[in-house]
């Protein structure tokens, strides 16, 4: 393995981003303490969206800034998203992952890149 | 460097640029959002080079199979013939050839039309009165050598358009057809799949066509219908659908009644939720669901849940027309 190969390609691409998602967001609606702020949503466009956020969260090609992720929460904040939410939500990122076979040690990279949006995402 | 061709509009797009960015510095005039591939707001369709693959990413397989592809994940390899969605539509005429009662209120509309587009049973057209009066309603045949196409047009109270065909429209009387549209619709692969369909009311007129698409192409996995409806009176084909569940071991048809008297034979309670009881699993299944838009966007979730693959959801909601609209 390459020391250049991104997060991304070792994590195992594009195929990797779409198996995860769908067990990821399986796991978000089934969530009581979280589904609420998705209620509204539709499914594909969330799934879309999910499916972008992962290729930030593993370092693959994304033009994700502060400022977007800003805007695409605010509405959430004021319903009142809170750290608990991020909490739960990273919780089922790596368990998600962990169900894929991501070695720990990717998995911990891919939780540090997702950590690094929590104050955007608050609107901290 | 590429020429795109938009109707009667020429634009040029340069080394390395995407059709959006060609596009937006010529100033024509066409939607977008997030310029990743994300929102898909800049949706096209070629009418003539296949689109590179990478710009189709993430599109539902009956839309990568009709040339649909993002404008901002594609650098064209070659020039193309564009469309945009909501560009002026082609109509053609149509001759009704035979309209017949298939229940209390939905009516079996067959309109014989020699310049058919290539369609697949399962995706809807625009037909319109010649006061320009129009409204969308699903294919529910396969292409025929006839050229004719089938209708299912549930009578709709106050509703201007369903009144029209129950009440006036004859045989042998010329109504104008738009081209098909929608991605609903069955693609001959992945055989062995599981594949469970959802309608309610004249929702089986898509589904009808989905199912005899799959079954003449030899489809083997399991195949489920649930058609549902208020009341017995409401729901129609059920002999055709037992017959065709008898010929085909593979194929199941439950018919559904939310409401009154429930004769043997029949499912007491809603087609989704009888279908949702009765199924345990759908990972790895290819699921269609049509009629109640409701329904729809209650079903796509539990789906989900039950392990349905978002790529493998089909959907075609049948929004009803405000009377008052044109």
């Amino acid at each position: 393995m390459s020391e250049s190969e991104s997060l991304y390609d070792r994590i195992g691409g594009e195929a990797a981003v779409d198996a995860a998602v769908e067990l990821f967001y399986r796991k978000v609606l089934n969530d009581h303490r979280i589904n609420r702020f998705f209620d509204k949503t539709d499914m594909d466009t969330q799934i879309a969206k999910q499916k972008a956020f992962f290729t930030m969260a593993f370092g693959g090609p994304n033009t994700y800034t502060g400022q977007d992720m800003r805007n695409a929460h605010a509405k959430m904040v004021k319903m009142g998203l809170n750290d608990s939410h991020f909490d739960a939500v990273m919780e089922h990122l790596g368990a998600s992952l962990t169900e894929l076979n991501v070695p720990a040690d990717l998995i911990g990279e891919a939780a540090a890149i997702a950590e690094s949006t929590r104050n955007d995402v608050l609107g901290k | 460097m590429a020429k795109l061709t938009i109707g009667e509009n020429n634009y040029n797009c340069l080394a390395e640029e995407t059709v959006l960015d060609a596009l937006l510095r010529q100033e024509a005039n066409i939607s977008y959002a997030c310029k990743k591939g994300t929102c898909h707001s800049c949706i096209l369709r070629s009418m003539d080079a296949a689109p590179p693959q990478n710009a189709q990413k993430g599109l539902k397989d009956t839309l990568v199979h009709q040339d649909f592809f993002l404008a901002c994940l594609c650098v064209p390899e070659e020039d193309m013939t564009l469309k945009l969605p909501d560009q002026s539509e082609f109509y053609t005429e149509g001759k009704v050839v035979a309209n017949e009662m298939l229940n209390r209120n939905t009516i079996l509309l067959i309109i014989e039309c020699q310049d058919v587009l290539e369609f697949k049973a399962g995706q809807f057209v625009n037909l319109q009165r010649e006061d320009g009066l129009t409204r969308s309603y699903s294919i529910s045949n396969t292409p025929q050598d006839s050229k004719t196409l089938e209708f299912h047009i549930r009578r709709l109270p106050g509703g201007r358009f369903s009144e029209w065909v129950h009440d006036q429209l004859k045989v042998g009387e010329m109504l104008a057809i738009s081209e098909p549209q929608g991605h609903c619709f069955y693609l001959p692969d992945r055989k062995e799949q599981g594949v469970l369909l959802v309608g309610t009311g004249s929702g089986l007129a898509p589904l009808a066509g989905i199912l005899t698409d799959a079954l003449s192409h030899g489809h083997s996995g399991p195949i489920h219908l649930f058609h549902g409806s208020s009341e017995l009176e409401d729901l129609y084909r059920i002999d055709e659908m037992r017959q065709l569940a008898a010929e085909n071991d593979n194929f199941h048809y439950t018919p559904c009644i939310s409401r009154g008297h429930v004769p043997e034979g029949f499912s007491s309670g809603r087609a989704n939720e009888v279908a949702m009881n009765n199924l345990s699993d759908l990972k790895g299944w290819r699921v269609f669901l049509c009629g109640h838009p409701e329904m729809i966007s209650q079903m796509k979730t539990l789906v989900f849940l039950k392990g349905a693959s978002s790529a493998d959801i089909y959907t075609d909601a049948f929004h009803v027309t405000q009377s008052t609209d044109i």
